[in-house]
């Protein structure tokens, strides 16, 4: 009788742990959370489509892989660590900054400064007129001031018109 | 109409220098090669019949194994005619072919002179167990990491693909799509045993 | 036999394509009229042909000719007649046949024009019209993009031939495989058409430059010439790019419009070279300046073109667009590389007679101005080529395959952007020739400081996104900027001429038809901007499963679970999963939207339809999504608020108006634009 007692507590207690852990784990993720993450995704099999919105069988997979990840407590960078390791670096919204891969980022910038810096140059050579031709020129050509200067000219302009 | 004013200040009319327009073909041509390398990968996107298959790793799913270790390298197959079976949980023909797969596994195992490699495709391990389970696959399987395995023989892999290759590393035959019988199977590997 | 026909008439029009380049060629170097007038005729000719087979197309399309290999591709029994008639473009064969309709529609057309005064450009404009198009039929004809191709049985089995082969017999299949369901959408019927009539437009300026470049007539004549077909090309540009992002946001439920998708890239990138060389163009009319950059930047728009056409139907992006892979690339590529470098070439050599007239004085100048938009176009182009080839050089080199998305360009395009519209109310008030930055503030400030209350204004109301705050100003600042100038040269007007305020506007806008439509343009583009901010930056989205009774909540929304319906069209080969929600806000309800899915049985293809309610200050838009399987039990729904996004619409029906007002003829012929002289440097409203 006292051995069935004690085996019968033991369970008791040992369920009950077990149930705690079940616990412990919370509640299961929201759509909105794999949704969080499923966006900064791609389909690793569609063309170009981010992995909240394909519809495919294989991606609602992937979604649920992820709400499982979330679940044991991964954090974000570790489920897309994750998926780059099973799925290649395509599923990434933009190339890893390793390697090769940093040519994306770095030819872009240093081709539009060498281009304004080719255009300045050339700029510069042509444009070198003689002090005094400036300073004339900025009298005349000078923006008008006030609506009456406008005025001033739009009347003269509509006389060379008429 | 205009008039071609003549401004003293302008500088003297001058073509694009040679140093310039050297650079300037040199992009040019470089992003005219580059693209059309990038055209001829994209027409051929299956690693030709008749060429050597680079060597490559797989790490093989729990409970799979091949000669007692958990993880094969292609190079190690060497003088056995090996098939490569690309497959996904998620997709419906891969499971038209799986028993037939099995059964030629089967056919040729006691032999040690064939093997086939299963390649779960971007499937999650999860459901690539499941399925192997489903349908009681016994033959080396493991998970294409990185895509890495599919990316040698196929740019736009789908699935279940099939290569063949013979016992000097050269791939012979691929077959794109469920096969319909075990003797299909056989048909595309005796030639490759005979030799 | 029709089909053998059509064929037949686009075989004749490719030979007289290739005559009318010959005669061309040889009737300019033997200075020979008669053999000009001859290619013309030719040129000519094309058109009526093509539309002959065009014609025999749609109707083998209407009437189920499913022997014709295209035909059985893209059109069924259970589709309407309308929808035959627009498969005609949703299929390569007979996309490519479109294009090459549109362009010998245009190419005709300026055959027609007075030529008495560009004698001398009119062959070369024959030569690179009719190649481009002799191009496009040598894709139908040769490389197995044959519309009329019919299927015979061999016994190698059924394909598809042009022509009957030894032993053949012809094969008519019942029913024909329909068109892709995403497809058969109105916005997916006009969409095509107004992308191409965009691409092919832009050919006529091309040819009209090169014309310049090998007769050595560089003056601004070629481009007063195609200043119209600019114009119209640039509005079907842009109308073709606005109504893909309607469609993609109406029909492809992702609740968004545009997706730096390479595709989507490679329509764009025609279009920022063809604006910066619609802006540009101005200067070389004023000052004889840039011509170079107008040089250059129509040689990338025509190439880019071409190249956009290539991506999208060559296999060597992925793309949710993408065509299927066809042998048709390598041709493809070569034509762009063979025009491409046979363009350049032709610049270089004519470097020396592009000069400038006149010398850039200041770089606070208009000038400067203009030519710091050719720069800030052409680095937003840098930066998308540069994303769209990135993956094919890097699996080139790595074997890795790799995404470059939303993230690359939004951050890369942001400033680009934002600096644009900068310049759009900076350069408007900027003089010709001098300028300081005392004279260019004295000239902006009154504007900018309504401008600066909105920022404040908002960040008060408790809007603390920085982006959106720096958005707010510039958008401000273009709209007060566009408007003060406006009613500065018709208060002017009216003073000067007696006028009540709104006849002088009138009068002063009709009278200056590009500048004026061109602010409604600029203004046009704010309110796009205005509802890109508001979907971008504002965004937010919930999703969640739901049975009938229980609701979700987002955005001060309440979207309450109904019921679901499911039904099949047997006719149409569909069948629809219809959820009914019922939809209140702040507690009132406000009426029910009818989110959906649409499952296509013969292309086994999906298409989810939103329920959608817009107003001008947000769109509620609802989403049945089948993450779980749809039931009366749970259906999950994905819900996004996108504030202030109809604005974007908005924004393109006053873009429509612009661009109708500012190519509209002007009244008085004899007010054409003259030269500006140095000395009257400053703009006045009566400029043009």
């Amino acid at each position: 009788m006292k051995r069935l007692f004690w085996i019968t507590t033991l369970i008791l207690v040992l369920s009950t742990l077990a149930t705690a852990t079940v616990f412990a784990q919370g509640s299961i993720p929201t759509d909105n959370e794999v949704n969080a993450i499923a966006k900064d995704l791609f389909c690793p099999v569609c063309e170009n489509t981010p992995l909240d919105v394909c519809p495919t069988q294989a991606c609602k997979e992937w979604r649920e892989e992820i709400r499982g990840m979330l679940a044991e407590g991964k954090s974000e960078a570790e489920i897309k660590q994750h998926f780059v390791d099973y799925y290649g670096a395509r599923v990434l919204s933009e190339p890893p900054r390793t390697g090769f891969n940093w040519l994306v980022y770095v030819v872009p910038p240093i081709v539009i400064v060498t281009g304004i810096f080719v255009l300045f140059r050339a700029l510069r050579a042509w444009s070198q007129p003689p002090e005094s031709e400036m300073e004339a020129d900025l009298v005349e050509d000078a923006a008008p001031t006030s609506d009456d200067e406008y005025i001033a000219r739009m009347e003269e302009e509509l006389k060379k018109r008429n | 109409m205009t008039e071609e004013t003549t401004n003293p200040t302008t500088a003297p009319k001058r073509g694009v220098r040679l140093s310039t327009q050297i650079i300037i073909w040199v992009v040019l041509m470089a992003l005219l090669v580059l693209v059309g390398l990038g055209l001829k990968k994209a027409q051929n996107p299956i690693i030709s019949i008749g060429s050597e298959v680079p060597d490559f790793p797989l790490t093989m799913f729990e409970g799979y194994s091949y000669e007692g270790t958990s993880e094969i390298k292609l190079e190690n197959l060497r003088g056995k005619v090996v098939v490569i079976n690309f497959w996904a949980s998620w997709c419906k023909p891969c499971e038209q072919e799986a028993a037939e797969l099995e059964e030629a596994w089967r056919f040729y195992e006691e032999s040690g002179e064939v093997v086939f490699l299963g390649i779960a495709w971007t499937d999650t391990p999860k459901n690539s167990i499941i399925y192997l389970k489903r349908f009681d696959i016994t033959y080396p399987n493991g998970p294409d990491l990185g895509s890495r395995i599919s990316a040698i023989f196929n740019r736009n892999l789908g699935v279940p693909e099939t290569y063949f290759i013979d016992r000097e590393g050269v791939m012979r035959s691929i077959k794109i799509g469920p096969f319909t019988s075990v003797s299909e199977i056989q048909a595309m590997i005796n030639p490759l045993l005979g030799e | 036999m029709l089909a053998d026909f059509g064929f037949g008439v686009l075989i004749v029009t490719f030979v007289l394509a290739l005559y009318s380049v010959i005669a061309a060629i040889i009737g300019e170097r033997k200075k020979s009229a008669q053999m000009v007038e001859s290619a013309r005729r030719a040129q000519l000719l094309t058109f009526p042909l093509l539309s002959l087979s065009a014609g025999v197309l749609i109707y083998l399309l209407v009437n189920n000719h499913f022997d014709v290999s295209f035909v059985y591709e893209v059109t069924s029994r259970s589709m309407p007649t309308y929808l035959k008639v627009t498969a005609w473009w949703g299929g390569q064969a007979g996309s490519l046949l479109f294009w090459a309709w549109l362009l010998s529609a245009f190419t005709s057309a300026v055959t027609l024009r007075k030529w008495e005064r560009d004698r001398e450009f009119l062959p070369w404009v024959i030569v690179v019209s009719s190649i481009t198009l002799a191009f496009f039929l040598s894709m139908n004809i040769f490389f197995h993009e044959n519309p009329f191709a019919r299927f015979y049985q061999t016994i190698e089995g059924v394909q598809a031939y042009s022509f009957r082969p030894a032993g053949g017999v012809p094969v008519t299949p019942d029913d024909g495989n329909g068109l892709n369901p995403l497809l058969r959408h109105p916005g997916m019927i006009i969409h095509p058409p107004m992308l191409y009539l965009g691409f092919v437009s832009f050919v006529i300026p091309f040819a009209f430059a090169i014309a310049a470049l090998i007769t050595g007539r560089t003056d601004d004549r070629w481009t007063r010439i195609t200043r119209r077909w600019t114009l119209w090309a640039w509005l079907f540009l842009s109308l073709g790019l606005v109504l893909g992002g309607r469609w993609a946001y109406d029909v492809l439920g992702w609740g968004g419009y545009w997706g730096w998708d390479p595709v989507e890239i490679a329509a764009f990138m025609p279009w920022l070279t063809g604006t910066a060389f619609l802006h540009s163009v101005m200067i070389q009319e004023h000052k004889g300046m840039l011509k170079h950059w107008n040089m250059l930047l129509i040689i990338l728009t025509y190439s880019l073109v071409i190249f956009g056409t290539f991506l999208t139907r060559s296999g060597v992006l992925s793309s949710v667009h993408a065509f299927a892979q066809s042998a048709i690339g390598p041709m493809f590529f070569g034509f762009i590389g063979v025009t491409f470098i046979t363009s350049i070439a032709l610049m270089i050599w004519r470097w020396p007679l592009l000069q400038s007239e006149t010398e850039m004085k200041s770089m606070l100048s208009r000038e400067a101005f203009f030519l710091l938009n050719n720069l800030l176009f052409l680095s937003v182009l840098v930066v998308c080529f540069w994303g769209v080839i990135f993956p094919l050089i890097s699996e080139l080199f790595t074997g890795q395959k790799v995404t470059v998305g939303p993230p690359f360009y939004e951050r890369a395009n942001g400033p680009l952007f934002g600096a644009m519209m900068a310049l759009m109310g900076i350069a408007p008030l900027s003089a010709w020739g001098k300028s300081t930055v005392l004279t260019l503030g004295r000239a902006i400030w009154k504007p900018t400081v309504p401008a600066l209350f909105v920022p404040v204004l908002a960040y008060l109301t408790g809007y603390t996104n920085w982006v959106a705050l720096i958005v707010f100003f510039l958008v401000a600042f273009v709209i007060s900027v566009t408007l003060y100038d406006t009613i500065r040269g018709a208060r002017a007007r009216q003073r000067a001429q007696k006028e009540n305020f709104f006849a002088a506007l009138v009068r002063l806008a009709g009278r200056n038809r590009r500048r004026y439509g061109g602010y409604i343009i600029h203004i046009s583009m704010m309110l796009m901007a205005i509802g890109i901010l508001g979907i971008e930056v504002f965004q937010t989205q919930t999703q969640g499963t739901l049975a009938k009774g229980e609701s979700l909540q987002l955005a001060g929304y309440t979207v309450e679970y109904d019921n679901v319906a499911s039904w099949d069209d047997p006719g149409a080969g569909v069948n629809y999963t219809r959820a009914v929600v019922n939809v209140s806000k702040e507690g009132k309800f406000i009426g029910q939207l009818y989110p959906r899915i649409d499952y296509f049985f013969d292309s086994q293809q999906t298409m989810t339809i939103p329920g959608q309610r817009s107003t001008l200050q947000d769109d509620l838009y609802i989403l049945l999504v089948d993450w779980q399987p749809v039931s009366a039990v749970g259906a999950t729904f994905k819900i996004y608020h996108n504030p202030l996004v109809n604005w974007l619409w908005v924004g393109s029906i006053v873009f429509i108006v612009g661009m109708l007002f500012a190519a509209w003829p002007d009244k008085d012929p004899s007010l054409k634009p003259a030269r500006v002289s140095k000395r009257v440097a400053q703009t006045s409203a009566a400029d043009y």
